[in-house]
């Protein structure tokens, strides 16, 4: 295992990245940045959700507790959601969460909440983009993670 | 107290009388003076009811359990102010049958918490006798003399209000006496100054304390799921200790998320904590936050929202300068 | 027996410490708790006991046991191994230092159990008598005396001394390797002190619990006895009694899913929880009351029935103290004694 890890240490950091997409939006906006030729970064693994109102704190917990270095959330603009207010539910929720997070010392870049439309998809790529850099510049997530899921 | 216990006894021989109800849940007297429990007295039998400094404990939560069987009649709850705000948000929420309690305020002048007495060096206590604000503690060590205010809980000192809620009458409440003036956030700021490495830390070296007995979960008025998500085996999550630090964190998070908006901020996890984890610190930043950005609301402020609501974002610029 | 002067206290630690992996008792973020002995480690000696037991020690509230790989079709099992190192546990007192006695017939009864009984093996209990006792203690209705707790070695703290008697062929072991820093002294130096603290348990007041009740009373009748139906309504059906509890050993064991592999560990369980003993049907006590029954019946009456009448209690006043709604196995006795 020991030397396992040391290999691993040597290599360039690849960040964990997962980003729950809203089904209507977000995802189809992930959809036209494919399409349209656009890259955005690998490290990013989609999980694909009805609303972004399905994610509870407990989703975003669980992440880390899985192994992710960072947890993108997006979903549709405020007032253009298929269910007409979950996004709202959404953004008041994640303030808050994202706000005690802060408060308990675990770096406030790891987490982040994006409105993506379905046209969006240069939007969709350049935030990814931009979402993992930042990751890799903070490097593992060691204040919040479970070391028996490393 | 002596006499408010006595008058509350006389009040309620006078319900029980008029057939206003049939059982009382209140708090009867320890073995050592300082440790009276919940309790609920049956058939007018008032032997060892007592109303003393040592009377803490929130007891509007039992009535979840008290009120469900109309078969029973009615139990009268005493409530001291802050009990009724969890009260309120009990009968809100239709957590209890509203219909088969009698809700009786009584007053409070804030409450004694032993643990700090003990703290100060105090030991082998074995009787106390309250004359006003003087605590007489018979020891095995001789006899001690305190004063009440100077080791109240730490929910009583930032009691914020005198105001009784929800309550069938109110009794003798006129003895309150004066609230004063606390910031009630002032801990909670002073927590937020701190750098976010700091923060870690205090929260790490509070936390790692916890020993998972679930005290703060089952006295909090606010957590009133049937089945908690932690003790649900198909959650995912449920678990009966701590394995690692994750698991602490994640307890501590999802617990203050899940009353977020609705708890009434009485104070009870920190005081029922057995490792002294000041957990009311969590519950009171979202509180804070809530206050900050959505204003006074009527509604628990998860089940609202506004179009003018803030991102998320203002997370990230609010402590910019703070590494 | 030997002694050194209380100041020098630190020179002692020092000395265990380059021969054992040792934990004092120590204030920390507002709890007292056995911490690892090191430069800056000050004693506690002021607290009579940790918040939580010393059971830690050898049945941890969280043990690793195996772990599961999926290689192909076939599963592979990996036993947890850990090579415990060698441990002194300082300042346990006397209650503690009985409540491993009732564990160990737990563990050690066959087929032992071989974490608990390595740990065990490995461990030094080093007792220090109470020169102060609580009025929550209640030793002394189990027979227990903290005037001359036992353990591999007992110490007393007194008049500006710290007296060290070794108990057993571990305690003299160790006793062995540290006595430089001693000075010989007589044993009947600490008589006096001695005298003292059993003077002061004559005033504990339930020193003299009465245990009567569950002695004589055949288990059904206390088993359906009314008491119950009164004194369990305070209950919150927290764990804390039990988490704090030395004597305490019901454990559940889970399987942790990380992913790769499958972590099988056990934790401490209480009978507080509703889903304690948990089975397809859901826990065969529904409701608090009997959970709370079964709580002070295992440790009063089931317990010393298949135990040649041992009490599965201390009285070391754990629960008196931190039960958050102030029930405890002290108000228990006392409302069937009264009865």
């Amino acid at each position: 295992m020991q030397t396992d890890r040391g290999v691993t240490a040597e290599k360039e950091f690849q960040p964990k990245i997962i980003a729950f997409c809203c089904n209507w939006c977000s995802y189809a906006g992930a959809d036209l940045a494919g399409s349209g030729r656009l890259s955005y970064s690998a490290d990013v693994k989609i999980i694909r959700v009805p609303c972004s109102c399905r994610i509870n704190p407990m989703f975003i917990l669980r992440a880390f507790q899985k192994g992710a270095d960072g947890v993108i959330l997006a979903g549709c603009h405020p007032g253009d959601c298929h269910y007409s207010t979950g996004n709202y539910f959404t953004r008041r929720r994640m303030t808050l969460l994202f706000s005690m997070l802060d408060y308990m010392g675990i770096e406030k870049e790891r987490t982040r909440v994006e409105w993506i439309s379905a046209a969006e998809g240069a939007k969709f790529s350049a935030t990814m983009n931009e979402f993992a850099g930042e990751i890799k510049k903070l490097g593992r997530s060691k204040r919040l993670g479970d070391l028996r899921c490393r | 107290m002596q006499m408010i216990a006595e008058k509350i006894k006389e009040k309620i021989k006078e319900l029980t009388e008029n057939g206003k109800i049939s059982r009382v849940m209140g708090w009867k007297k320890g073995l050592y003076g300082y440790d009276s429990e919940p309790f609920v007295f049956e058939n007018g039998d008032l032997r060892d009811f007592t109303y003393d400094a040592f009377s803490g404990a929130n007891l509007c939560k039992y009535m979840i359990a008290q009120s469900k069987n109309d078969g029973d009649g009615k139990i009268l709850v005493l409530l001291k102010p802050c009990d009724t705000w969890g009260f309120e948000l009990l009968d809100k929420e239709h957590r209890i049958k509203r219909e088969n309690i009698y809700a009786l305020g009584i007053p409070c002048g804030g409450m004694v918490d032993i643990e700090k007495i003990k703290k100060s060096g105090v030991k082998g206590i074995t009787e106390i006798s309250e004359k006003e604000d003087t605590l007489i503690l018979k020891t095995m060590y001789g006899e001690k003399e305190v004063n009440k205010k100077d080791y109240l809980l730490d929910k009583c000192l930032v009691c914020s209000s005198k105001e009784y809620k929800d309550c069938d009458e109110l009794f003798m409440t006129d003895l309150c006496g004066d609230t004063a003036e606390y910031d009630r956030f002032e801990e909670v700021e002073k927590l937020e100054k701190l750098s976010s490495s700091e923060k870690f830390e205090f929260w790490r070296s509070q936390l790692e304390k916890c020993i998972r007995c679930n005290a703060c979960r089952n006295v909090c008025p606010a957590c009133s799921c049937v089945k908690c998500v932690f003790d649900n085996d198909n959650s995912g999550v449920a678990a009966k200790a701590n394995a690692n630090d994750f698991e602490e964190n994640l307890f501590h998070i999802i617990r203050a998320f899940h009353v977020c908006g609705r708890c009434v901020d009485c104070g009870e996890c920190s005081r029922v904590c057995p490792q002294n984890i000041p957990l009311h610190l969590l519950n009171r930043k979202y509180i804070k936050d809530i206050k900050e950005l959505y204003g006074d609301e009527d509604e628990a402020a998860l089940l609202t929202f506004t179009t003018e609501d803030k991102e998320p974002s203002v997370v990230y610029e609010r402590g910019k300068n703070n590494v | 027996m030997y002694k050194l002067p209380f100041e020098e206290i630190n020179k002692l630690f020092e000395a265990v410490s380059l021969n054992t992996a040792l934990y004092v008792p120590v204030k920390k973020n507002d709890t007292v708790v056995y911490e690892k002995y090191s430069e800056n480690t000050i004693y506690a000696y002021d607290e009579l006991n940790t918040v939580k037991s010393a059971k830690d020690f050898f049945f941890p509230q969280v043990q690793d046991i195996a772990q599961f790989k999926l290689r192909g079709k076939s599963i592979e099992i990996i036993n947890n191994e850990e090579d415990y190192e060698s441990f002194a546990v300082f300042g346990v007192r006397a209650c503690d230092a009985k409540s491993f006695e009732i564990l160990d017939k737990v563990f050690l009864a066959e087929p032992a159990d071989p974490y608990y009984k390595e740990r065990r093996e490995k461990g030094v209990i080093i007792t220090a008598a109470c020169e102060k006792p609580d009025e929550v203690c209640f030793c002394t209705a189990f027979g227990i005396k903290p005037w001359e707790p036992s353990g591999d070695v007992s110490v007393w703290i007194s008049g500006g001394y710290i007296y060290w008697q070794a108990n057993t062929q571990k305690g003299l072991e160790l006793t062995g390797k540290i006595k430089d820093i001693f000075n010989a002294c007589e044993e009947n130096e600490i008589e006096y002190f001695k005298a003292q603290i059993k003077n002061i348990c004559g005033k504990l007041p339930f020193g003299n619990l009465d245990l009567k009740y569950f002695k004589e009373t055949d288990e059904k009748d206390i088993f359906s006895s009314s008491v119950w139906d009164e004194i369990y309504k305070g209950c919150l059906g927290c764990g804390t009694c039990t988490f704090v509890c030395p004597t305490c050993q019901c454990y559940d064991i889970r399987d942790f899913d990380n992913g790769k592999t499958v972590e099988r560990f056990r934790c401490w369980d209480s009978c507080m929880y509703s889903d304690f003993t948990k089975m397809a049907h859901g826990n065969p006590r529904k409701t608090q009351k009997e959970r709370f029954r079964q709580r002070f019946m295992h440790k009063l009456k089931y317990f010393p029935m298949n135990n040649e009448g041992i009490y599965s209690c201390v009285g070391c006043g754990r629960c008196v103290r931190s039960c958050p709604q102030k029930l405890n196995i002290v108000k228990v006795a006392e409302a069937f004694s009264h009865d």
